[in-house]
């Protein structure tokens, strides 16, 4: 159909279509978000194949392997400016992020190189990378395998054959002895003297309160002595079979030499996982894929939270919004039935609806100073003096913490489950209520045994609301109770299991601190994304579930209306 | 037929006694429950205003004023005491826990007293020649305690008070003693009386002034430990200073020994150069006062001059560079005394602040940061001699006709004003006033710099920024999603946006700070072609589609346009982002982002304003989009309906009709959405650089209140003035939020009022 220009800009359809972009745009916006931090979250467990190259540049000319991460185009006037010699008639250059990798050996484990200046590219089969405690991952040629510092496997050639390949299967059996006692050690040292640790601190607090109540009788200190001799030398045999595990541990030692040809030897025990990423096969690379993705999840963290896992976060954001929950839903609910079924209707109701309203738009870091100020500060302190002077001055309760952290945030998303509980009140026909009380019922037992189950579903609504406003929130959990890396999880064997004075660790969190106050930002950036990644699914997840539940809500009640 | 009424059916009872337990129970349990949940409902409420309470409780130490009263010990009143030792004082202080006080007479004896009592603790005098008798003093600075006596037969001694804790028997016991930082033996000065004396340095350099009105002269003392003996070694270079050519009163050195201050007669201050270039030179003299000068004392830091006059005024100098480069005494500010002489001044020793004491006997404590008179009242009948400040600020004592009077001072906070908070300040070192936000710094001397200007401004530039990138997105989006979208697609785009709506600010502000900025930093021009070719690849996506034949136009129903614009606009991104390179060598020389430091002179952050635009923009989007499109879309049909019948277009009609009637209901969103820029923490955090500037550069960052308080909360002692502050800020963000929000609360219900008849 033809349309004149005129006409067509007359009719105002020009702004229509403008409109319809602009919902397109916050489409692509809301969607390339997710999608870029799911490839780059998900990317990062992949194992990336090995190039080989010789760089030139300048006329100094090494070689180098590594994985290349990131590819961008930068002007070549920016580079001449940065004194690179670059061939004329170049606008534009390739330059690549290389994981190198061998971070003890160079220095720093990623450099940018100008993709031209590579030569001789290849991917050799038999370069392998090990995953290590320290020092980032190695790249390299296994060489040889030592135990007790005596040779007992060596290999010198760059090809795939038999006798490489079971000098390979020797490496992985041996990393696999060293990786379980790796965990027999960490289940002494986190376990069992953790345990005897928390129980002499204890013993000391006893002894502490004892003194400071001004009990004279003896016997009750000598009680409190007994115990810790007796504590003293279960130790002392665990550090005996630990010292036995600590040999073991460092029995083997690998030998192998970098792309550039230095050799370096690395104690097994540092060695997480070693693989060889361009002589892997499909299924394999599943396979580690799914095995590190596991290890992401379950695995607590390395090298400043810039490798490993991040099972300690998870752990810590659950058990905050599982306190907090506790604490919301109660209270919120109730406030919720005083306003909407209790409170006369008026000015005065009408006033404290609109505040509750707006709470939910105050800043959250208004409530992480009312929770630093008054929970921390001035509640914690107070518990100090009344239960806990034997502490002193180390503070008990008087410190940011898991308890003051879920008590804050209770009381950010209580708004949010008041005003879904009161919406879903008033969503109940009159005739219903009506009903129940028309038959007899008190006006309690009409709102236990009617009301509240009808509005249930707006209840859940409000409280996945709260959970997932909770669980994304990290403003005022800063002031309150979160740590970068927490010695031990709030909950666990010591009696009493749960340590609500305990500063724990966040997803969100995790994400601000590794991505910004970590040494390595590089290093950490995939497990940034991954870890964004993660949150965002459970936040998604949450407030999808809340909107089901909610329209399935609407179109009951239509029902109920007719 | 008849209906036998005479029932063989038992009559109910329902007076049983054990219904009727059953309903006193009943009974009870309602009344229990509504007991419970008004108590409970109203304690949560309570407890959610008590936020607002509880931030007002914080900060309202802030703007009490001081107060003073007589000192209690255990319980009791501290009584006036007799002047500990003879002659007049010189020199009166107090140690750490204001337990001690020293007084130095003219004859050169030093008395330690208890400063409850007057009891005297330790009584020293250094053993001079018969002849020689105490000619002047000076202070080097209250914090070094050190300080020096000029003796009549020209030599100078320097000593220094100091004092030892031990706790026997868990008790505190502080005994006081002298020592000689620069040796028992008096130092050869001059060859006449010394007049006058100067004395500053630190450790093992220090530089002494002395001698009498035409005949100065300048030693330069160094200590050197011997490093097998142990012993403490001496050297001493003397130089004469040039006659002055100023009646002299009083000498000050500086900290950095260089400029030597002469307070004379007739109200006049001098300024010597000590270290010009052809020998030490009176750079100005100056009619600092109309009366006579009273006091003459440098402030905490040593870097500012207080000068006192018979008049009641105090004035503060400082040097400031002029625009030769030339160091120049320039007067900053005074404080007015209601016209009375200034018998003493003494200054506070961790503060930035003074006490004085007239003629009248009236006490006024002053913060010359905060131009501030914390308090005026009355100490005394008539004249006071002499006043010291113990260094915790938290003691007074007064010297009144012989008599000693200890007070205790309240004066947690003097360091603000409305005009420390809101207006510039000209700080020490500053060349003029200004706008600063630097709350710590790592020497004890610093002047603490809380303007909350800075941040005020910076909180509104991002969210300025963000809403410039939100309004018209989240408006223009949610119009056409309330009033063209075909109902099938709206049902699948709300969703999305709630869900936008849900997205943790971390990760907008990490993916702001780690991906967006180097990302827009390496595609600078890319990002504003992009800004041009969206909205033009629309329309002329739009304009062709118009002139296709109907049987293409009708494949799309009504109200799916936005679906196929998905793919127009990322087609009209990458062409945007690839033609970018193209339009940045033709027009800013092959690089944008050097072309706008080097050719525009403007200052570049990775880290900018520009970004959290961007970013916060994201966030505020889905706030906005989904209040407007419960405003628009409430509109009742009946009204569109009338004037599309009546010939309009959809869109006259969206303008001339729907939009009126839902623009309050728009207006509150953009308000909410406002609010919600203001208080957002985490995405500035990570998405600037958090320096606290005034600047409204796009390219430059910014910190806002919210992320100050998150990034120097957890540092912050408690009860201190910072920490107060920033309760300060936070109270000033709940309360921003909490109006704006109210307002667009009352006007959203207006509306459903308005219309729910409709």
């Amino acid at each position: 159909m033809r349309v004149s220009f005129t006409e067509w800009t007359k009719s105002g359809s020009p702004w229509v279509w403008l409109n319809a972009g602009a919902v397109a745009i916050c489409m692509i916006m809301v969607i390339g978000l997710l999608s870029l931090i799911a490839v780059r979250g998900l990317g990062h467990f992949w194992p990336a194949d090995l190039v080989q190259a010789k760089y030139t540049e300048n006329g100094n000319t090494m070689v180098m392997a590594g994985e290349i991460v990131e590819q961008e185009m930068v002007p070549a006037a920016q580079l001449r400016d940065a004194g690179v010699n670059v061939p004329a008639g170049m606008d534009f250059m390739q330059r690549d992020l290389v994981k190198v990798g061998n971070r003890d050996v160079g220095g720093s484990d990623f450099i940018w190189v100008l993709d031209a200046f590579m030569s001789e590219r290849n991917q050799p089969d038999m370069m392998f990378a090990a995953e290590r405690r320290e020092w980032g991952n190695f790249y390299g040629y296994l060489r040889g395998l030592k135990e007790n510092g005596k040779l007992v496997a060596s290999y010198k050639g760059y090809q795939k054959t038999d006798e490489y390949m079971a000098l390979w299967n020797n490496f992985q059996a041996r990393i696999e002895r060293t990786l379980d006692i790796h965990d027999q050690i960490s289940d002494i040292e986190k376990g069992t003297i953790g345990a005897i640790n928390y129980k002499l601190e204890r013993l000391r607090l006893k002894q502490r309160s004892l003194e400071l109540k001004g009990v004279t009788d003896q016997s009750r200190y000598a009680e409190i002595d007994d115990r810790r001799v007796e504590l003293n030398a279960e130790y002392q045999a665990l550090q005996q079979t630990l010292l036995d595990l600590y040999e073991g541990f460092n029995r083997d030692t690998l030998v192998a030499e970098t792309a550039a040809g230095q050799t370096i030897e690395i104690s097994l025990g540092k060695v997480v996982r070693a693989f060889l990423p361009n002589n892997m096969s499909l299924g394999d690379k599943v396979g580690h894929y799914v095995s590190k993705i596991w290890e992401f999840m379950s695995d607590e963290p390395r090298e400043a939270n810039t490798e490993g896992g991040i099972f300690p976060a998870i752990f810590g954001t659950v058990m905050m919004v599982m306190l907090m929950s506790v604490m919301v839903t109660p209270f919120g609910v109730v406030a919720a039935v005083y306003l909407r079924e209790y409170a006369k209707q008026g000015f005065v109701t009408r006033l404290i609806r609109i505040a509750v309203n707006n709470l939910a738009g105050v800043p959250s870091i208004v409530y992480g100073v009312f929770g630093l100020g008054f929970f921390v500060y001035f509640l914690g302190g107070n518990i100090d003096d009344l239960f806990f002077p034997e502490a002193k001055p180390a503070p008990t309760f008087g410190t940011p913490g898991l308890m003051w952290a879920s008590l804050t945030l209770a009381l950010l998303t209580v708004p949010v489950v008041i005003v879904a509980t009161e919406e879903g009140l008033s969503r109940i026909p009159r005739s219903v209520r009506e009903g129940s009380l028309a038959l007899g019922a008190t006006k309690f037992e009409t709102l236990w045994k009617v009301v509240l189950p009808m509005a249930s579903p707006a209840m859940m609504t409000g409280v996945i609301l709260a959970i997932a406003r909770a669980a994304g929130e990290v403003a005022p959990l800063m002031l309150v109770g979160v740590v970068k890396l927490a010695p031990s999880l709030p909950l666990d064997l010591n009696y009493p299991f749960l340590h609500l004075d305990q500063k724990f660790m966040h997803l969100g969190f995790h994400i601000y601190d590794v991505g910004f106050q970590s040494p390595n930002v590089e290093a950490a950036r995939p497990l940034v994304y991954a870890t964004a990644l993660l949150l965002v699914a459970v936040i998604a997840l949450l407030n999808l579930s809340a909107i089901a539940i909610r329209n399935h809500l609407r179109e009951k009640y239509k029902a109920l209306e007719m | 037929m008849s209906i036998d009424n005479s029932s063989h059916i038992q009559d109910l009872d329902f007076n049983t006694p054990a219904q009727q337990r059953l309903r006193k129970i009943r009974k009870a349990k309602d009344q229990f429950a509504r007991g419970g949940i008004a108590v409970g409902g109203i304690s949560v409420i309570v407890a959610i205003l008590l936020i607002f309470f509880y931030l007002l409780y914080e900060v309202a130490p802030l703007f009490e004023s001081a107060k003073i009263e007589r000192w209690q010990q255990d319980g009791q009143e501290v009584q006036s005491y007799a002047l500990p030792g003879g002659g007049k004082t010189l020199y009166m202080t107090m140690e750490e826990q204001a337990e001690i006080g020293l007084r130095v007479n003219d004859q050169g004896e030093l008395f330690f007293f208890n400063t409850r009592n007057g009891e005297m603790l330790l009584q020293q005098k250094h053993p001079l020649t018969d002849s020689t008798t105490v000619t002047s003093f000076t202070l080097a600075s209250e914090e070094s305690r050190t300080f020096v006596l000029g003796l009549s037969n020209g030599q100078a001694l320097v000593m220094k008070h100091d004092y030892k804790a031990t706790y026997p028997d868990g008790k505190r016991v502080i005994t006081p003693e002298v020592v000689y930082p620069l040796g028992e033996t008096p130092i050869d000065l001059s060859d006449g009386p010394i007049e006058l004396l100067a004395l500053n340095g630190e450790e093992g350099e220090w530089r002494m002034v002395g001698g009498t009105e035409a005949n100065l002269s300048v030693a330069d003392l160094s200590l050197e430990e011997n490093l097998i003996t142990g012993e403490v070694e001496a050297s001493t270079d003397i130089q004469a200073l040039p006659k002055l050519n100023l009646a002299a009163n009083k000498l000050l050195l500086m900290p950095d020994r260089r400029w030597l201050l002469i307070g004379g007669a007739d109200g006049k201050v001098g300024v010597v150069d000590l270290q010009a270039a052809n020998g030490p030179q009176t750079t100005q003299v100056i009619d600092a006062t109309a009366g006579q000068i009273t006091d003459f004392t440098l402030l905490l830091g040593g870097n500012s001059l207080l000068v006192s006059d018979t008049k009641g005024e105090v004035s503060q100098w400082f040097l400031v560079r002029d625009e030769n480069a030339a160091w120049v005494l320039t007067k900053i500010r005074s404080f007015d005394g209601n016209n009375t002489a200034i018998n003493d001044l003494t200054i506070e020793h961790r503060r930035k602040g003074f006490a004085t004491v007239d003629s009248q006997g009236t006490l006024r404590l002053f913060n010359t940061t905060a131009h501030r008179t914390a308090l005026e009242e009355t100490v005394a009948q008539g004249n006071v001699d002499g006043i010291a400040l113990s260094p915790r600020a938290n003691a007074l004592l007064v010297e009144n006709r012989g008599q000693l009077t200890l007070w205790a001072v309240h004066n947690e906070h003097p360091e603000i004003s409305w005009d420390a908070l809101w207006a510039e300040v000209w700080y020490e070192g500053y060349e003029e006033p200004d706008y600063v936000w630097q709350s710590s710094a790592s020497n004890n001397d610093f002047e603490p710099k809380y303007s909350l200007m800075p941040l005020a401004f910076g909180t509104l530039k991002a969210a300025f920024y963000a809403m410039l990138m939100a309004t018209p997105l989240a408006i223009c989006g949610a119009i056409y999603t309330a009033y063209f979208m075909a109902p099938a697609l709206r049902r699948k785009v709300k969703p999305i946006i709630e869900l936008m709506e849900a997205l943790p600010t971390v990760i907008l502000g990490f993916l702001a700070g780690l991906w967006l900025a180097p990302f827009m930093e390496l595609h600078m021009a890319g990002i504003f072609v992009v800004m041009f070719t969206i909205p033009l690849g629309i329309l002329l996506f739009a304009f062709t589609w118009t002139q296709m034949p109907n049987r293409i136009r009708f494949l799309l129903p009504d109200g799916w346009d936005a679906a196929i614009l998905v793919p127009v606009v990322i087609c009209a991104t990458l062409f945007g982002l690839w033609i970018a390179p193209g339009i940045e060598s033709l027009l800013f020389g092959g690089d944008m982002r050097l072309w706008i430091t080097n050719d525009l002179g403007i200052a570049y952050d990775q880290r900018n304003a520009l970004v959290v635009g961007i970013a916060m923009g994201f966030a505020v989007i889905p706030t906005i989009f989904s209040i407007t499109e419960d405003a628009i879309f409430a509109v009742p049909k009946s009204l569109s309906y009338g004037s599309l019948a009546l010939g309009a277009t959809p869109w006259q009609t969206l303008v001339r009709v729907v939009m009126p009637t839902a623009s309050p209901g728009i207006f509150s969103a953009v308000m909410i959405g406002m609010g919600r820029a203001v208080g957002e923490t985490m995405i500035v955090l990570m998405a600037t650089g958090n320096t606290p500037i005034m600047d409204i550069n796009i390219f430059e960052g910014m910190r806002t209140l919210a992320a100050n308080i998150a990034v120097e909360m957890p540092e912050s002692e408690v009860g201190s003035t910072h920490f107060r502050i920033l309760f300060l800020a936070a109270f000033v963000l709940f309360l921003f939020t909490f109006m704006v929000n109210t307002i667009a609360e009352v006007i959203r219900q207006h509306l459903r009022n308005k219309y729910g008849s409709l």
